[in-house]
């Protein structure tokens, strides 16, 4: 058995036992799958893609929006439900809750792809910090607008629909949403894996190095590049989808469209990973949950403070990642030839 | 026709002068963004939340008892030294690398920016009450608040001043050069490393006296700044680097039309269209210039 396939195993064995070894730290965990999800689908655009987004929070507050309004709007008045805001006379039934999350995690899915689709083709257009900033300008907007809207709770947001007590405790559905979560983060991965592996991904990579000579070379980049946001959109939204129901509540500014948050998050976690890597993200939005708990248990109150450090030195003292890092170290390891007459020639010259 | 536009003339007025006024705020700061943009080739996301620092400064005048206009003067001269500081301490890193990395960078800055301002200052909605009366106009129907008006002239003479001082003196000269060809200067004696950090500094004190003006003419909230660098970002990709003219105008263009959006749409929507109006200006750029088979640089 080759040492990927081990890895690979034990990987799946501690996810899928995951929710009993550590009983405890259940919600962290389902909380890291869904920061994994983020990181990984921030790095088709950011690391392979060359195109750095502020914007993929919009898809993740759209699907949460979504999953939840569905599963209301199916079996009640969505307006009667925000209105009473934290009362819970409105109750779900076992066969409603599940219909409703099934619907609403695949209009989740569904409409931020359609979305990215559509307003892909305008923005995609723009390039390097032109489309960072109006990514950014995007996913605030969004925000803002969401916050305005009176049906989905405007401001205040809005309570998902609890877990039908009849059908079995709370425990239960913290392990239901852990493995759903988890589900997610493996599709994921296995996705995007596959996907770097065919042409698909050579032509991400190739906009990343060079646009224009993708382009001339007769390749249609912004298919492509629409292709790759949509399916960014896809996952995202169904973490958002996951995510409320994780979190209980859905706040505008805050939660669904957290801009100073989740949207800096994604980002910070792939750069620390090492953008541009499978496995970058994967690891960076690891250490970067840890580093997170930590602070937000430890120093509650400046961890925005230490949000705000964590970035500066990151960006400035460490750009490649960890995996970067390790690439340049342990280049073997990575598959790469070195040529030690080559290599050699090189040092003597500078 | 029932539209609102149509129902109360004089409102609109209202909104139209109030917009032209506080535009000329933003074109300050959008200048203060040009000019970094332009001489170090960095956007400085944290550029909000220098106006808000600047305004805490004539805030706390207000507290202790002296007139907030005094601000105006007090607070650039703070703010400079509060660039200087963080240009040696971060800009001057990422001054040579990607955009994206300054942008970045930068966010950082912004969100520890705004934290520690919560800490020091509190998070409530603060006003430095400057106790100038109001100009009535039209018969009573139209508003202008004096403070308004005196942070307009005030905005009105900095940028004058500034465009003399870079026009006229050594360091102005050694800035544009600069700006014009790096290397270049280098090479002809310019020490590029002070240049950038006078100029960090110089758009931190502009973004000082433009954040004296909010405070007496708006409200001052640490989480507030985004919005005043995405404005100076849309200001400056509308009019361009080093058109000042021509910034000044979308200055106060923008203003309008933050105004009147204010007025049409409710003011739960005022942010929601700036940020809009960024996305369609960009796009549209973007459509215009794909004729041409060219992408925004």
């Amino acid at each position: 058995m080759n040492k990927n396939t081990l890895l690979y195993a034990g990987l799946i064995i501690f996810g899928l036992a995951g929710a009993f070894i550590f009983p405890a730290y259940k919600l962290q965990l389902s909380f890291l799958y869904i920061l994994i999800v983020l990181a990984m689908t921030w790095d088709v655009q950011g690391g392979q893609m060359g195109y750095n987004t502020f914007g993929n929070i919009l898809f993740f507050g759209i699907g949460m929006y979504i999953c939840s309004s569905v599963q209301i709007g199916m079996f009640f008045d969505l307006g009667e439900w925000t209105d009473a805001g934290g009362e819970k006379t409105f109750v779900h039934t076992t066969p409603q809750f599940f219909q409703g999350l099934a619907v609403g995690l695949v209009m989740a899915a569904i409409i931020p792809t359609l979305i990215a689709g559509i307003i892909g083709y305008g923005i995609l257009g723009l390039r390097g910090h032109y489309f960072a900033i109006c990514t950014l300008a995007l996913g605030i907007a969004a925000g803002e607008i969401a916050g305005g809207i009176e049906i989905i709770g405007a401001g205040q947001g809005m309570t998902v629909p609890v877990w039908p007590k009849d059908f079995g405790s709370n425990e239960l559905s913290s392990e239901f949403f852990y493995y759903l979560s988890f589900g997610l983060a493996v599709t994921t991965f296995a996705v995007l894996r596959w996907a770097y592996s065919t042409r698909f991904g050579l032509v991400l990579n190739a906009i990343r190095d060079n646009e224009d000579k993708a382009e001339s070379m007769g390749i249609n980049t912004m298919r492509y590049k629409i292709i790759g946001w949509m399916v960014s959109a896809f996952f995202v939204g169904l973490a958002g989808g996951i995510m409320g129901h994780i979190n209980g509540y859905i706040e505008p500014t805050e939660i669904a469209f957290a801009g100073p948050t989740f949207g800096v998050f994604m980002v910070l976690m792939a750069i620390l990973g090492g953008k541009g890597t499978l496995w970058g993200p994967l690891v960076g939005a690891v250490i970067f949950h840890l580093f997170k708990e930590g602070f937000w248990t430890y120093f509650l109150g400046w961890q925005y403070v230490a949000l705000g450090v964590l970035i500066v030195v990151i960006v400035v003292y460490f750009p490649e990642g960890l995996m970067g890092w390790l690439r340049e170290k342990y280049p073997e390891r990575f598959g790469e030839v070195i040529d030690e007459a080559d290599r050699k020639a090189q040092v003597e010259l500078k | 026709m029932d539209f609102l536009i149509f129902q109360a003339p004089m409102l609109m007025v209202q909104a139209t002068m109030d917009g032209l006024v506080i535009g000329i705020i933003f074109a300050l700061v959008a200048y203060g963004m040009a000019l970094q943009w332009g001489v170090m080739n960095i956007i400085n996301i944290a550029q909000g939340e220098l106006v808000i620092m600047g305004g805490y400064i004539a805030y706390f005048l207000y507290i202790a008892g002296i007139h907030p206009a005094f601000g105006v003067l007090l607070s650039p001269i703070i703010m400079f030294f509060v660039g200087v500081g963080i240009y040696k301490l971060v800009i001057n890193k990422v001054v040579d690398r990607d955009l994206f990395i300054s942008i970045l960078a930068t966010f950082g800055i912004s969100i520890l920016a705004q934290q520690l301002m919560n800490f020091a200052f509190g998070a409530d909605v603060v006003v430095a009450d400057s106790g100038f009366g109001t100009l009535m106009m039209f018969d009573n129907s139209v508003v202008l608040p004096m403070s308004k008006l005196f942070s307009a002239s005030v905005c009105i003479i900095s940028a004058i001043i500034l465009v003399a001082y870079m026009k006229r003196s050594k360091l102005g000269r050694a800035i544009r050069a600069t700006a014009q060809n790096a290397r270049a200067a280098k090479i002809l004696g310019v020490d590029t490393e002070k240049v950038y950090a006078a100029t960090f500094g110089i758009n931190a004190a502009l973004c000082g006296i433009a954040g004296a003006c909010v405070a007496m003419t708006f409200t001052l909230h640490p989480y507030t700044g985004l919005p005043y660098t995405i404005r100076s970002f849309m200001i400056v990709i509308i009019a361009g680097l080093g058109n000042l003219p021509a910034v000044a105008v979308s200055g106060m263009g923008l203003g309008v039309f933050e105004e009147w959006s204010d007025y049409l749409l409710g003011t739960e929507f005022r942010i929601a269209a700036v940020f809009s109006l960024l996305v369609i200006i960009l796009v549209y750029r973007r459509f215009k210039l794909a004729r041409k088979r060219e992408y925004l640089k």
